[in-house]
């Protein structure tokens, strides 16, 4: 049908091409040349993509192939990007957001060295790319080579500003433990290849359900590969135990952080999913729903109390990112696919939102991030100000914002398949809506805490800030709209028709009736105010105090860090210089140098003219002579 | 023709070099001799699809069974055009080195050449034995006369090593050849040998000891770190990029095809050494100081991944090691090129006295990043497609452990990354570290020859399948003749 849609290959070319101009020619090009090729690149795939989505607006798909990567024996692997639903909504996302942060950009990371300007675009350029073909590759190969490469812009993009070697660390540290996912995410794609002879979705999504002849999962299959697929997607998407990563991240510039550890990259477990959400819907995959389930709902819950307790800007954000991913995971946990997928879009909004906030207030306190030496700032940016205040309003999921809308849908779920699980998860809601509001009023409102220098150079960000923080926080109040529950108003619910035709959420055994999902919603809003006046009255006027007993144990996150570096990290580095230090020359080479010596010791006796290297060569070459003529002798007899 | 050529070229420039006066002309004639078999190399590919010209038999020696043959079959085309490839690039990357009676050296590396070529062309088992010397004498001496400090005992063991693993297989071809039906030396016949399992069992370790020293394979790999270390870089380069493939050749087409049984029978245990060996080198990786060492503990980890998916028997391991031949040579080369640079502009190459370069040499860094990650495999630089294909190929291995085997292997793609970045962090970002002389970035040589090699990574990361094709027929004939299974039918 749709030849047109052949042509998607230049949704993410273009920002491969602005990648190419801009980093071979940092040197050469204008800041404003180069601020204008990395912003035009994205929204030339944005224009495309808003295109792509009205051609599947009908439920159309199409699989575009292009040339074969690899292709041995019945293994084939074409390099071939799918559009539908699914993948529309990423792409609107993903340029859309990504190129209101460009804009930010320019005029955030304006004070950089040419070269250096160009090299950040650059890098943020192929982070698109990388995005872009993550969420169209038509196959489980063409994917993971996206989410490398994210992967790898993510480790540039945090160690931006190399000189500092804890940036750089953070860098390593995010793409190692990356690869630790990933090494059971590439299990999984071996394992789809012995069983299915095929990694692309549409095949090995038919093997799964039965419909090709001879080729089939067994219950234990699909055990494995969705329960590895999720590991994959633990480190991507910073959940339990891989999440340490994350607030480290924080090291890199502050639009990176919005883009790649807020709203795009680190939802790129939740789409993995989504996308085989055909695997995962299976009855042999019960075991692993529930192990999503509850990591997810384990995650958003430490990571909040963590949160509570943070005093830098961008690390109470960032823990709130992985809360906010811990309840997607809940989401897709239950079933509700359509669920995390409308929460990954309405956080991609506020969250962007609220980093980008942070940028600003960060710019204007000249690179301070400890909200202890801030305060009042509300005054002096008023625009920054109340496009957070939205942001807050939408994380905490107040009617009728966005976030009240996808985390109502999550909420819902988790109470349909347990009210225990809807317990927890609303008790997490209860305290993002408070160590949010906690971050805002300590930021905005009270008296300032800096220094005096900083209080002069207290500003409102230019247009090119600003003019995103406000499209933005539109977005983050209207972007719910667009998926309406049934029990409002019949239909409304137009993200979930949309999807219908390729995420189909599980129906659920005891589904709620409407007088008890009002009931819930109106609990959940209820408790959310609650605890935003009791931010409001322990924050409004913030004093500075030492953190003691258990708030200690929280400002320094549990403690998980410091158990990963005991634990795992300086054994194994002990073990590796025991067998650099001990057993490869002592043990190793001592038995190769010993059966040397007894050679040498031989070899001396019979020593005859010659001496030196040459000689022994010699006289080996005669040894070797007698050797084979003696065996040829033997053997011919 | 080509195959003749492949070698003739080299062996009588190398001749020649000798006679050569002055450095400078060494330098170049090498540099155009080498030329000359890429060229010759790259027309051997082109005469692929008709097979026309490729081979070459002449009588030689026909009294003890022994033939000159040579054929330039697909796993033949990979390594011949990585050698052929990787001699220019050597040559240009390392042009600013000099050395005393440059002739010699350049003559010998081009000997050298000659001998590997010989290793990857011959059809012929005693031939085969005599290029393997061939190859490894002019190794032999370029490391002890123009090496380091403690070249003279390293390269002693690094010769006796090899020589010791050398007579072994000696013996094996020896008895091989009195158990063919004509007598002969020639592959053909060796393939067409029918041992008993019995047989086959102990003949099996005699070839696979000396293949597993030349990759090497732990735990036979502890003359390795310290020959790339004294080696004189050039000839390190060669060490590591190809003659280490002579190893895996030998077991592609003179072990496994002419020991099927033996080779299925050991398959388990080799694979279990190979897997030991990734992670073992990979962890003292993590703990070097030096950058020669950490990239030549990180090579044993590499080798080591290939052998186990030789070991795999199936086609999807063959084929991403016959890709991989051709990766792990490249990239390797491309790292010792920056290697070379830094030790030579900042008089050290230990990681802790290094520091910051980022700033003073972009450009420089930009090309050790990109081959530092092709290194360990990113997808879309060429690692990738070897390695997936390599791993795939384990997980599907007959054997009640593959999925153990994987993993386990796997951690090598954890601890890869773990090396490798800290390596990038401690050497290029961070400060500079003061009392330096201002250095200057690339030079033009060095910018060629590295910018040729991110190419080939490149292209080859994007496109695997043009490398692929080289060798699928190769690899769907080599299962053939590996596969045992028909025997259990019987």
């Amino acid at each position: 049908m749709n030849n047109a849609l052949q042509i998607v290959y230049l949704i993410p070319l273009l920002p491969l091409l602005g990648f190419l101009i801009n980093g071979l020619g940092r040197n050469y090009l204008s800041k404003t040349l180069i601020g204008l090729i990395g912003s035009g690149s994205i929204l030339g795939s944005f224009i495309l993509s808003i295109w792509v989505f009205l051609q599947v607006k009908d439920g159309n798909t199409h699989v575009a192939e292009y040339f074969n990567f690899i292709a041995i024996d019945n293994l084939v692997i074409p390099f071939a990007l799918k559009i539908d639903a699914l993948s529309s909504i990423f792409l609107l996302i993903i340029t859309g957001v990504g190129f209101l942060i460009h804009v930010y950009s320019t005029s955030y990371m304006h004070e950089e060295k040419p070269a250096h300007f160009g090299r950040y675009f650059a890098y943020l350029n192929l982070f698109v790319f990388s995005m872009l073909l993550l969420v169209m590759g038509a196959n489980f190969v063409i994917l993971f080579i996206g989410w490398e490469g994210v992967g790898l812009c993510s480790y540039l993009l945090i160690g931006f500003w190399f000189k500092k070697q804890e940036y750089n660390k953070a860098a390593n540290k995010a793409f190692i433990m990356n690869r630790i996912g990933d090494l059971a995410f590439l299990v999984a794609i071996f394992w789809i290849i012995t069983r299915a002879q095929s990694v692309s979705f549409d095949q090995v999504f038919a093997v799964a359900k039965g419909e090709v002849a001879g080729r089939s999962f067994s219950g234990f299959d699909i055990s494995v590969i969705t329960l590895l697929l999720f590991i994959g997607a633990t480190g991507k998407s910073a959940q339990i135990p891989l999440y340490t990563w994350l607030p480290d991240a924080m090291a890199g510039p502050t639009p990176v952080s919005a883009l790649i550890h807020a709203a795009t990259m680190v939802t790129a477990g939740i789409y993995m999913i989504a996308r085989s959400n055909e695997l995962y819907s299976l009855d042999a995959a019960e075991l692993t729903r529930n192990i999503i389930t509850y990591t997810g709902l384990a995650t958003a819950l430490l990571a909040a109390t963590i949160a509570l307790k943070q005093n830098d800007i961008k690390k109470v954000l960032a823990y709130s990112t992985v809360s906010q991913l811990g309840f997607m995971f809940l989401a897709l946990g239950t079933g509700a696919y359509v669920a995390a997928v409308f929460h990954v879009m309405t956080h991609a909004f506020f969250k962007a939102l609220m980093f980008l906030g942070s940028g600003s207030v960060i710019h204007a306190m000249g690179g301070e991030q400890d909200i202890r030496q801030m305060g009042g700032l509300g005054k002096k940016m008023k625009i920054t100000f109340w496009t957070f205040v939205i942001g807050c309003v939408a994380i905490a999921g107040v009617f009728p914002f966005s976030g009240f809308f996808s985390k109502d849908a999550i909420l819902l779920s988790a109470f349909e398949k347990s009210p225990v699980l809807y317990g927890v998860a609303l008790f997490t809601a209860l305290l993002t809506a408070f160590y949010m509001f906690r971050l805002l009023f300590i930021t905005f409102t009270g008296k300032f805490r800096g220094t005096e220098e900083q209080a002069h150079h207290l500003h409102e960000s230019p247009l090119a800030m600003t003019l995103p923080l406000i499209i933005l926080a539109v977005l983050s109040f209207a972007g719910g709209f667009v998926g309406i529950p049934a029990v409002f108003a019949k239909g409304a619910d137009r993200l979930g028709d949309f999807l219908k035709p390729v995420v189909a959420s599980l129906p659920h055994a005891h589904a709620v009736s409407h007088s008890t999902e009002y009931t819930l919603m109106g609990l959940s809003t209820v408790l959310v105010l609650g605890s935003i006046i009791a931010a409001w009255v322990v924050y409004r006027n913030y004093q500075q105090k030492g953190a003691t007993g258990f708030a200690k144990v929280l400002e320094n996150k549990w403690y998980v860090d410091e158990l990963y570096e005991n634990v795992i990290v300086k054994p194994l580095h002990t073990f590796g210089g025991i067998l650099k230090n001990i057993v490869d020359p002592k043990v190793v080479d001592g038995l190769v140098n010993g059966a040397g010596r007894l050679v040498n010791y031989g070899s001396r006796q019979l020593r005859l003219l010659q001496s030196g290297q040459v000689g022994s060569y010699v006289l080996l070459m005669v040894l070797s002579m007698v050797l084979i003529f003696g065996i040829q002798f033997f053997l011919r007899k | 023709m080509i195959a003749f050529f492949l070698i003739l070229i080299p062996l009588a420039t190398g001749l020649l070099s000798f006679l050569i006066k002055e450095e400078k002309t060494a330098k170049a004639f090498a540099l155009l001799s080498s030329l000359a078999t890429l060229a010759v190399s790259l027309l051997g590919l082109t005469l692929m699809k008709t097979g026309n010209y490729l081979h070459f038999s002449a009588p030689w020696m026909s009294s003890l069974g022994s033939s000159f043959t040579l054929q330039l079959d697909g796993a033949g085309q990979v390594l011949c055009l990585l050698t052929a490839v990787a001699y220019p690039l050597v040559l240009l990357g390392t042009w600013q080195a000099t050395y005393k009676n440059a002739q010699q050296f350049f003559g010998l590396m081009l000997l050298a050449q000659a001998g590997m070529m010989g290793v990857f062309l011959a059809a012929d088992a005693l031939l085969f034995y005599f290029f393997w010397e061939l190859a490894l004498i002019p190794m032999y001496f370029l490391s002890s006369i123009w090496g380091g400090e403690r070249r003279i005992p390293v390269t002693f063991k690094f010769f006796i090593y090899t020589f010791a693993g050398s007579l072994l297989m000696l013996t094996g071809i020896i008895y091989l050849q009195a158990q063919t039906a004509d007598q002969s030396f020639s592959i053909a016949s060796f393939y067409n040998l029918e041992l008993s399992g019995k047989e086959q069992s102990w003949i099996f370790w005699l070839f696979f000891v000396a293949f597993a020293i030349k990759m090497p394979v732990f735990p036979l790999h502890t003359w390795q770190p310290d020959t790339y270390e004294q080696a004189p870089t050039a000839t390190t380069m060669i060490l590591s990029g190809v003659m280490v493939k002579m190893g895996l050749l030998g077991l592609i087409r003179w072990l496994m095809p002419v020991l099927p049984l033996a080779s299925f029978q050991w398959g388990d245990r080799v694979m279990i050494f190979a897997i030991i060996g990734i992670v073992y080198a990979s962890l003292i990786a993590i703990r070097q100081n030096d950058l020669k060492r950490l990239i030549a503990y990180s090579s044993i980890a590499h080798i080591g991944l290939m052998c186990a998916a030789l070991f795999a028997e199936n086609n999807s391991g063959t084929q991403g090691v016959m890709i991989q031949l051709f990766n792990h040579g490249i990239n390797i080369i491309g790292l010792w090129i920056i290697v070379e640079i830094i030790e030579r502009r900042y008089g050290t190459r230990k990681i802790s006295e290094l520091g910051g370069l980022a700033q003073q040499a972009p450009v420089m860094t930009i090309f050790f990043v990109i081959i530092a990650l092709a290194n360990i495999a990113l997808p879309l630089t060429n690692g990738f497609a070897g390695e997936f294909l390599m791993f795939n190929g384990l997980l599907q291995a007959k054997s009640n452990f593959a999925v153990a085997y994987t993993v386990v292997a796997g951690l090598g793609i954890i601890l890869a990354a773990v090396y490798t970045l800290n390596m990038i962090r401690n050497t290029f970002y961070g400060e500079a570290v003061v009392l330096r002389a201002p250095v200057t970035d690339l030079k033009l040589n060095e910018t060629i020859a590295l910018s040729l090699i991110v190419i080939l990574i490149l292209w080859l990361g994007i496109y695997p399948q043009s490398m692929l094709d080289l060798t699928e027929q190769f690899s769907r004939e080599w299962m053939n003749k590996i596969d045992v299974s028909h025997l259990f039918r019987k």
